[in-house]
């Protein structure tokens, strides 16, 4: 017995030490957030906690108009891309043809295009359609460019869904639809809610076309992070309270959610 | 998930997300760099908002690199998303150039253009029209630590070589106490590295190119410049110098760590910024240091404020752009964060002002400094371009930044400073073929 | 086939219009910079940049960094979803702890990673290091491309973890107690059991992180500007270097182009080789 919870303990320790190695570097930034740029250079664990670089960050931009820019364009992009996503994952879950896999193929070399390689392309035709610096055209863009990994995120559940539930259903007499809502959402609903937030994190983290399409209106986050990332001086502190505040909300809802995202991913469940 | 709720929320989204409103004021879309002077700006800004009424400014502040690719690409396509930017030396010729931005005249006698440096309009204008107003400029210069020259019996000369640097750097190098004798720019990039590094080979007496353009990066005179940067960085230098650039220099410097750093005058403001600085009190300064001609072996630049051609509020633009390069502006900066931080290096009036002299021991230096830059003959040899640390056509950004990458490999020791020039000048050649200078 | 119409249409779209552009402006001399110069170039701009010296260390190195990562964080991911699946106090903060940096932008983790931990003199692991009377390490100039694959796996291993962590957990015990009782040892068990259930869960972890690393620049750009030397350049950073800071159009779509090429090769393989294991037991 002693020994079990020797080894029990063994464990744990390992994990929390692996799990503390990997949280470092944000419980560092945290940390630093709360220092003053002079402290912020220093070692110490242990300092008076200011809010000042806080106050700094509000003072120089809108902090809540980036953070609603973030917010829209997550989970506008998530939802369209869900909506376009379903339905053909679906098809090529349950119905393949010869023509499925190459298919998916191309799907997701179009997501392996490099964006600095198709910027200007893509920039001439958001100024022709009016896009440029709004919110929906920044939907529209992280659709795109998410819409291969829904694809096949939905499709490698769907591919886990065994034909036989669906045959049952459809010898009862069930329409397309009624079988997509009550005989394979429920199976695969945990799936789906955890690729709609791995597309959530995906779109909230995009840099590089919202650095490039935006400039005023529809800002999100990364492009207030670009305006800490290299200021003159001391600037630790600063940068730690910006990347917070970027960072916060989607670790939140990532720690909030993060039961569905365990039960969601579970590959090879249904058997 | 009932696909239906969701199509619903998408096109609610979009619905919402579309509707803007015209604004009642003009409001003009600015786009600016990330450093303490515009942020000054942009906070001292509501005042020229309470004095124009009917002018709502938006402000994008991102830094330097993906400041440069946003508004290449906006004026470029001749997007108008922008009302105002800023930029620097290096762009304003080569976009006025292609009429991407608007000539600037007739200026208010109150804005007093002839106190703005000479230097600094003829490097913002093409075939004598002005097309940005600089906001702030600066050359470069030797800054060093005073009280650890004085703890070793060190005097600085007024005008230092690149001898007496080794012999100094050699000196004050003291690892166990963390302090590194001196710090320059390592990180790789036409406006990082590159610009010390062509000062450098200006002053050993070389040149980016002779006068039919051909590279030169493989004479001698490159060959020694860059040795003598690698291996004066490599002994005195701190560990880690290829992720250096102007701001991790600073930071250094500003806490003590490098006794001599060479690199923009603008730097002075913050080293006497208490808040920011653990040097305030123990720094001086001296001009750029020579090696064999005092040719190009200090910079010229400014970062200036422009209106693209496409602009959509070019007047307002203007009004704004007037009153932020104004005195007006600079005294405003003054009684709000003292004379040392102002924008330095664009009026003569500024540098007359025994306030600013008081409040700024570096002004001196630095105005002799800008004086002495002539972008126009940068180098002892003549050469067929204008600019001192850069080369004033649109390839060289992409060829000073590679060139600047086989530098830092040099000097990280990953190849041989013969490799990276060999490697320098295969690609510098490659390029002026391309582009067309050379068949 | 009316149900992948609007996604298969969308992409198409997405391929053709900015690609079909992209294809063509790869085959012009398009300057933003020097519109002087233009006209039909025809392969010129590939091959410029196929001579281009750093274009096979561009190669090499994303290979170099995919592979790497993916190891890593493969690896990595599998011993702490087997560690993580022991019961002990705790558990569910240390999972919470564990996945968070997967939620951070790229953007900001290179910069903590390179200002607070990796700087030579400030950094956490410098001061460490000369807390045990050790010299600092130059993790970015001495070795790059190690301390990029450092970030890269730090942002990407706990996605992997979190995945086969999941799926593990819906192993069935019985079947690992069958195992067991046949007289299988741990590492027996491992092999013949713990792995064969992950297989799939590794397969889709290895296509998305793919995916994402193949074409990974804000890291790059953000920690080591691709150098020194050609140590940390990809080809997406290549691509930058080249047509983006001087804005020639043509290089960055020839590039655009080459590396869309390249992704489908590897695309190629990478499906067939997840086709079959995504295939089994559907």
């Amino acid at each position: 017995m002693t020994r079990r919870r020797i080894r029990t303990w063994l464990i744990g320790g390992i994990a929390w030490f692996v799990a503390a190695i990997l949280f470092g570097p944000i419980f560092w930034m945290t940390l630093t957030a709360f220092k003053t740029e002079g402290d912020a250079y220093e070692l110490a664990l242990f300092f008076s906690p200011t809010l000042q670089s806080f106050r700094d960050v509000f003072a120089r931009s809108h902090y809540g108009g980036f953070a609603l820019n973030s917010l829209l364009i997550s989970v506008g992009s998530t939802a369209l891309c869900l909506v376009l996503a379903l339905p053909a994952a679906y098809r090529m879950a349950f119905f393949p043809t010869s023509r499925t896999q190459p298919t998916l193929v191309w799907m997701l070399s179009t997501k392996m295009m490099p964006a600095v390689g198709v910027l200007l392309p893509v920039y001439l035709l958001f100024r022709s359609a009016g896009l440029l610096d709004t919110v929906s055209g920044l939907i529209l863009i992280n659709t795109l460019l998410n819409l291969p990994i829904a694809v096949w995120m939905a499709y490698a559940y769907f591919c886990e869904i065994p034909r036989a539930i669906l045959e049952a259903a459809r010898v009862d007499g069930a329409g397309v639809f009624h079988e997509i809502r009550h005989v394979l959402a429920p199976v695969a609903l945990p799936g789906l809610s955890s690729t709609a937030l791995l597309l959530i994190v995906l779109a909230w983290n995009e840099a590089f076309w919202s650095l490039n399409l935006t400039s005023a209106k529809a800002a999100p986050l990364t492009v207030f992070i670009a305006s800490y990332s290299s200021p003159e001086g001391l600037f630790w502190a600063k940068l730690s309270a910006a990347s917070l505040l970027a960072v916060a909300p989607i670790m939140i809802l990532g720690w909030l959610t993060q039961r569905q995202l365990v039960t969601g991913l579970t590959f090879g469940a249904v058997k | 998930m009932n696909s239906r709720i969701l199509f619903g929320l998408a096109i609610g989204l979009l619905g919402a997300a579309t509707g803007h409103q015209a604004p009642a004021a003009t409001r003009i879309t600015i786009a600016a760099v990330n450093n303490p002077a515009m942020i000054e700006l942009k906070a001292l800004s509501t005042r020229f908002e309470e004095q124009h009424p009917d002018i709502r400014l938006s402000w994008v502040v991102v830094e330097e690199n993906v400041l440069r690719q946003r508004v290449t690409t906006d004026i470029a396509t001749g997007s108008g998303q922008f009302d105002l930017v800023f930029l620097g030396m290096y762009e304003a010729p080569l976009f006025a150039r292609r009429g991407w931005l608007r000539e600037l005249r007739d200026f208010p006698a109150s804005y007093d253009l002839d106190d703005v440096f000479q230097s600094l309009r003829d490097g913002l204008s093409h075939e004598g029209k002005l097309y940005a107003l600089p906001f702030y400029g600066e050359s470069s210069m030797l800054m060093y630590r005073k009280d650890l020259f004085a703890q070793k019996g060190l005097t600085m000369p007024e005008q230092p070589t690149y001898d007496d640097i080794r012999r100094f750097a050699a000196a004050l190098t003291d690892k166990a106490a963390g302090i590194h004798g001196i710090t320059l720019r390592g990180k790789p990039g036409w406006g990082e590295n590159m610009a010390y590094v062509s000062t450098l080979v200006n002053t050993f007496g070389g040149a980016w190119f002779d006068q039919q353009w051909r590279p030169q990066l493989d004479s001698a005179e490159w060959q020694a410049a860059i040795r003598f940067y690698v291996d004066l960085l490599r002994e005195y230098g701190p560990p880690g110098a290829t992720a250096n650039g102007f701001n991790e220099n600073l930071t250094l410097f500003a806490s003590g760590r490098a006794a001599m750093w060479i690199d923009s005058t603008y730097g002075a403001g913050p080293l006497f910024d208490a808040h920011e600085s653990q040097v305030v009190d123990k720094v001086a300064f001296a001009p750029a240091p020579v090696a064999v001609t005092p040719r190009g072996s200090h910079w010229l630049w400014a970062w200036a404020f422009a209106i693209p051609t496409a602009a959509r509020s070019p007047e307002a633009a203007r009004e704004f752009a007037l009153w932020a390069t104004s005195q007006e502006y600079i005294r405003a900066v003054a009684a709000h964060a003292g004379w040392a931080a102002v924008p330095p290096g664009t009026r003569r009036s500024t540098y007359a002002n025994p306030a600013y002299q008081q409040a700024a021991p570096f002004a001196s230096v630095t105005l002799h400094a800008m004086e002495t830059a002539d972008p126009t003959r940068p180098t002892r040899d003549p050469v067929p371009y204008q600019g001192i640390q850069f080369v004033g056509i649109p390839e060289f950004q992409s060829f000073g930044t590679v060139v600047g990458q086989s530098i830092a490999g040099a000097l990280a020791g990953q190849m041989t400073v013969e490799q990276a020039l060999r490697a320098g000048q295969a690609t510098t050649l490659r390029a002026m073929k391309q582009a067309g200078y050379l068949k | 086939m009316l149900l992948q119409l609007p996604a298969v249409g969308v992409l198409l779209f997405w391929m053709v219009v900015p690609l079909g552009l992209a294809v063509y402006f790869s085959l012009v001399r398009y300057s933003l910079l020097n519109p002087d110069l233009r006209g039909f170039a025809g392969f010129e701009n590939y091959q410029y940049l196929w001579e281009d010296p750093s274009f096979l260390p561009a190669v090499i190195n994303t290979i170099v960094l995919v592979g790497s990562v993916l190891a890593v964080t493969v690896g990595g991911g599998t011993a702490m979803a087997v560690l993580f699946e022991r019961r002990f106090p705790g558990r569910n903060v240390a999972v919470l702890l564990a996945i968070a940096p997967f939620f951070v932008m790229p953007t900001v983790s290179a910069l903590v990673w390179k200002n607070m931990i990796l700087h030579p003199v400030y950094g956490v692991a410098a001061r460490a290091l000369s807390l045990v009377g050790l010299a600092p390490i130059d993790w970015l100039g001495g070795c790059p491309m190690l301390s990029l694959i450092m970030i890269v796996s730090w942002e990407w291993l706990p996605f992997a973890f979190l995945v086969l962590y999941t799926s593990l957990k819906s192993l069935d015990p019985e079947q690992r107690e069958a195992a067991r009782i046949d007289g299988a040892g741990g590492a027996q068990v491992f092999l013949h059991v713990i792995l064969p259930h992950l297989r799939r869960a590794i397969g889709v972890v290895v296509l998305v992180e793919t995916i994402f690393l193949l074409s990974i620049f804000a890291e790059i750009y953000t920690t080591t500007s691709g150098g020194p030397g050609h140590s940390t350049t990809n080809l997406a950073f290549l691509v930058y270097s080249l047509g983006l800071l001087q804005f020639d159009v043509g290089i960055g779509s020839a590039g655009g182009i080459l590396a869309v090429i390249l992704a489908n090769i590897v695309a190629f393989f990478l499906v067939r080789m997840l086709a079959t294991s995504l295939k089994q037991g559907a």
